[in-house]
């Protein structure tokens, strides 16, 4: 009996994850999300669609906001891999979580990791973002619940605390 | 004592009357404008760290040791026989647990009376095998080697081509109309109100196919011990699960539990045990190990429900002074291979208006798809957008201002049942939106880019719907002896913030601060039943019971201190609870402090069950709502953008006004894709989906966010539930098309009766305008 041509067979690899290294034996053609999720148990990342269009898988590599649904994990060794997970010092919410607590900037929750990724990537880049910066550093993440109003306003919230913390 | 009482309850725009158990302990109403600690106060998620933090768990996130993946092959034509299944190759793959299919059937083939992988299949993404394996990869490297043999069989993808004259049979035993003489309301003679009218407009409309895009796909998780499954499932209704899945396996319910802690959206499409439900749960009984089937976002549109696309007529007719005298209102509705009865699209034109000649008509027909399920306000949605377009066509004919003719024609009392509103404030919403968006001042003319091919304009459309809920709901609720609370509720938290109500509810009739109450809901095992999270009615129908149950552990706390007062003899009734101590009301210096009483319990914990009281008897509980939008239409490249909504809602009392606005933010913004670029686009010559992802079904995303201004009437509805609130998941997407449809008209005078308005449609009527003399006045 023939069996379909399956690739190749798992390779070793090391993962840099929230400061952390992680050794993993895994199939080139898993994505970076599939193996956060299923070797890592790492579940804050989820998957919406797995062909970038949602934003519900997104973690920050090299400082770079990044689709892990479209990532393949082989390409990410000697990479920095931040996931929602590595966000909270103890038990202190970084000021994204904050701000989107604060202003309800979300409602079932299933996008809200991959929004909180993309919040702070944009801050990190752009620590005063106007309105039109916001919409166009979150146009990436889709919140079928439509919290939209309260997550631009937890960006700018969020924007606030950290010049506050900075000063 | 439980009672069995009847008593009617509404559900998405029909109403049923229900002999249920009540057992209610009296509950004295929160009278309007009382003081009230928590409830009504702006209150942040109790779950909000786990939401941010990606610590909530959702079905997707379940992983369990040994756990297998499972996977369905679906159908790739809308029609076929099934001829034969060569599932070898895929059995043989190693780390392949089973494959199941028609020739090599799971246990258990059918659900809710169907098959699930029938000889004929009867749309694209139908089940055809199912296969669990190690991983994900493997299971869709074992669906690759899986051999189907298919018998095409003509097929009908539309409403149009499903009803045509000689259209091909949906389903070969079955005719495809499901309801061809229709689901028929009638009041008064439709003759009589057309020969009363001075002004007749007739109006034909299409809505699109819409699909819920839940985030979260549906999906299931399933694990055995011994002769007990428990079940995760991503659902609006844990005890409704619990039930399909006993009855599909003939298993007592006590052997099932359902687990649907974080749910990431459902919209209407979550419910009871599906086909992939059920496979993983035999597939985890087969192999005893856990196994997890989730849908791909692919399958999500292919077999996950959608709003049913309708083609709709709307006569109205009205005396010279705007007066109606006549709705007529016709739809028809295509609900799947499998549909049932369509969705009650004719309840606005029902309810929304005193006229006293309305007839409304759905016709339903079968297709070549999945069936459509309940989205947001079903029904309600495509039929607001008919008739408040056709009310606005009304307003022009007659040169009256659109928001003048619907006060002329406001209904004090509830149309189709003849009595009183427990409460209706949509005169209030009317008036409070009016003045915040200054619907008596010129159109602003701060133009975007200029004036150059921009025009703007301004519309409204109003709303009713359900949402009061009823029995049964129950709550239990236990006090721990250092006085902190679980509260533990059947239900469901969809996105809507129904844990935080739920906690505000019992630490305000505890007297207890927030912190001190754990809710605890999402799973059948700890809590009494709960509803569905759906028709609105989460809120309405469990806050009574949290209150009914909370008074019952403080009858119990104040028996206590009775005795710790020496007042034995007392009667509880002779104790108010006040700031955190109990009182002694005929001598107030005789009080003890709550967590005193607490303290001495010991290991005792106080124990007390709620129940959701009925409806008041004779009077309909219903929710209204105003909308005003502002648009800005470019008149050489169709573009459209909504600018400014502005929202108000009667839903009596607001509970959180935090989630409340999100509710209604979110409702919009989902209007706001319904109308503008939501759309199914199914090819005729294959009968297949073209817009089976999120790049080709277009959902809105933060840049098409307008400005949203979101306003309550807030008024207690004390008549309709002891905490006076009614329900809002759905009633803030039903008028937002209409205001939008509205808007453009007022701006470019071309009304646009097909949705979604897309830059193409507009500009063909553009042009069509053009060629017809460009005016305002033409209708």
């Amino acid at each position: 009996m023939t069996m379909p041509f399956r690739g190749p067979a798992a390779v070793p690899l090391v993962l840099h994850v929230n400061g952390e290294d992680f050794h993993v034996f895994v199939e080139p053609r898993r994505t970076l999300l599939s193996v956060l999720r299923e070797e890592l148990g790492l579940t804050g990342a989820k998957l919406g669609c797995g062909h970038g269009q949602c934003g519900a898988c997104t973690v920050i590599l090299d400082g770079e906001t990044a689709y892990a649904c479209l990532t393949l994990a082989i390409d990410c060794e000697d990479r920095e891999i931040r996931t929602i997970e590595g966000l909270m010092r103890g038990d202190s919410l970084h000021p994204v979580q904050e701000a989107l607590i604060a202003h309800d900037g979300y409602q079932c929750g299933f996008c809200t990791p991959g929004q909180v990724m993309s919040a702070v990537s944009l801050l990190e880049h752009n620590p005063r973002p106007t309105d039109d910066e916001i919409r166009e550093g979150m146009a990436g993440n889709v919140c079928r619940c439509g919290a939209y109003p309260n997550i631009i306003a937890s960006v700018a919230a969020a924007a606030e605390l950290m010049a506050a913390e900075g000063d | 004592m439980p009672k069995i009482r009847k008593t009617k309850v509404e559900f998405e725009g029909r109403i049923e009357e229900r002999e249920v158990i009540v057992e209610e302990e009296h509950v004295e109403t929160w009278p309007r404008g009382a003081t009230l600690r928590l409830v009504g106060k702006p209150t942040p998620r109790v779950d909000g760290v786990a939401r941010v933090s990606g610590r909530a768990l959702y079905t997707h996130d379940v992983q369990l040791p040994r756990m297998l993946i499972g996977r369905f092959l679906r159908s790739p034509h809308p029609h076929a026989r099934i001829k034969a299944v060569d599932s070898a190759k895929a059995e043989a793959l190693p780390g392949v647990a089973l494959v199941w299919h028609r020739y090599h059937p799971a246990p258990i083939a059918t659900l809710e009376g169907r098959e699930i992988f029938p000889e004929e299949v009867a749309y694209e993404g139908a089940e055809v095998a199912f296969v669990a394996a190690r991983d994900d990869r493997t299971a869709e490297d074992a669906l690759a080697l899986i051999n189907v043999t298919y018998e095409l069989l003509p097929f009908a993808f539309d409403l149009e081509s499903a009803t045509a004259e000689d259209a091909p049979k949906v389903l070969l035993d079955e005719g495809n109309w499901v309801s061809r003489e229709g689901d028929v309301y009638q009041r008064g003679d439709v003759g009589t109100g057309l020969g009363d009218a001075d002004e007749v407009v007739e109006l034909t409309f299409t809505t699109p196919i819409a699909s819920h895009c839940c985030l979260e796909t549906h999906g299931s998780a399933a694990s055995w011990e011994g002769d007990q499954v428990t079940v995760w499932h991503s659902t609006q209704s844990v005890f409704g699960t619990r039930s399909s899945v006993a009855d599909a396996l003939g298993i007592p319910m006590d052997k099932v539990r359902v687990i649907s802690d974080y749910i990431g959206g459902g919209f209407g499409s979550k419910w009871g045990a599906e086909p992939y439900t059920l496979m993983a749960i035999l597939a985890a009984r087969e192999t005893r190990r856990p196994v997890k089937a989730v849908l791909g976002r692919e399958e999500e549109h292919l077999a996950a429900g959608y709003r049913p696309g309708s083609w709709q007529r709307v006569r109205l007719g009205a005396r010279e002074d705007g007066t109606l005298t006549l709705i007529e209102h016709d739809a028809k509705v295509a609900t799947g291979a499998f549909g049932g009865g369509g969705p009650v699209i004719g309840g606005p034109s029902k309810d929304l208006y005193a006229c006293p000649n309305v007839r409304t008509v759905v016709r339903t027909s079968r297709t070549n798809a999945d069936h459509a399920r309940a989205f947001r306000a079903p029904g309600y949605v495509e039929g607001t957008f008919a008739l408040e377009g056709a009310m606005d066509a009304l307003a022009h004919k007659l040169g009256m201002d659109p928001l003048t003719l619907r006060m002329k024609n406001y209904a004090e009392m509830s149309p189709s049942r003849g009595g009183p509103y427990t409460f209706k404030g949509l005169r209030q919403a009317y008036e409070m939106g009016a003045e915040r968006f200054g619907w008596s001042r010129a159109v602003p003319t701060d133009l975007p880019n200029g004036q150059g091919p921009w025009r703007r304009g301004r519309g409204i459309a109003s709303q009713i719907w359900g949402g009061g809920g009823g029995p049964p709901a129950n709550a239990i609720v236990r006090l721990l002896p250092d006085g902190t609370a679980e509260l533990s509720v059947g239900v469901q938290d969809i996105g809507t913030g129904t844990k935080t109500v739920l906690t505000q509810v019992a630490a305000e009739e505890l007297g207890l601060p927030l912190e001190a109450v754990r809710c605890i809901i999402g799973d059948t095992l700890p809590a009494p039943y709960g509803p569905g999270s759906g028709g609105s009615v989460t809120l309405a129908s469990t806050t009574p019971a949290v209150r009914s149950a909370c008074r019952e552990v403080l009858r119990q706390v104040i028996a206590l201190a009775a005795v710790m007062l020496g007042l034995e003899d007392a009667s509880v009734d002779d104790f108010d609870v006040e700031r955190g101590d109990i009182v002694y009301r005929k001598d107030p210096d005789r009080r003890l402090a709550f967590a005193r009483v607490t303290a001495k319990m010991g290991d005792y914990t106080i124990v007390a069950k709620g129940a959701r009281g009925p409806n008041p008897d004779d009077k309909a509980v219903n929710t209204f709502g105003a909308h005003f939008a502002e648009v800005a239409v470019n008149v050489e490249t169709g573009q459209l953008r909504v600018e400014r909504i502005v929202a108000v809602h009667d839903i009596g009392r607001v509970v959180n006004p935090l989630t409340a606005t999100s509710q209604v933010y979110g409702g919009v913004m989902m209007g706001v894709g319904y109308a503008t670029t939501e759309e199914r686009i199914i090819d005729p010559a294959t009968g297949l989906q073209l817009t089976a992802n999120l790049e080709d079904y277009k959902v809105p995303l933060v840049t098409d966010t307008p400005a949203i201004e979101v306003l309550f009437v807030d008024v207690a509805d004390t008549e309709a539930n002891s905490v006076g609130s009614k329900g809002l998941g759905e009633p803030p997407i039903i008028p937002v098309a209409a205001a939008i449809a509205n808007a453009v008209f007022d701006a470019v005078g071309v009304r646009v009766t097909d949705l979604p308005i897309t830059p193409d449609r507009l500009l063909a009527l553009l042009s069509r305008a053009s060629n017809a003399g460009f005016s305002k006045e033409v209708e």
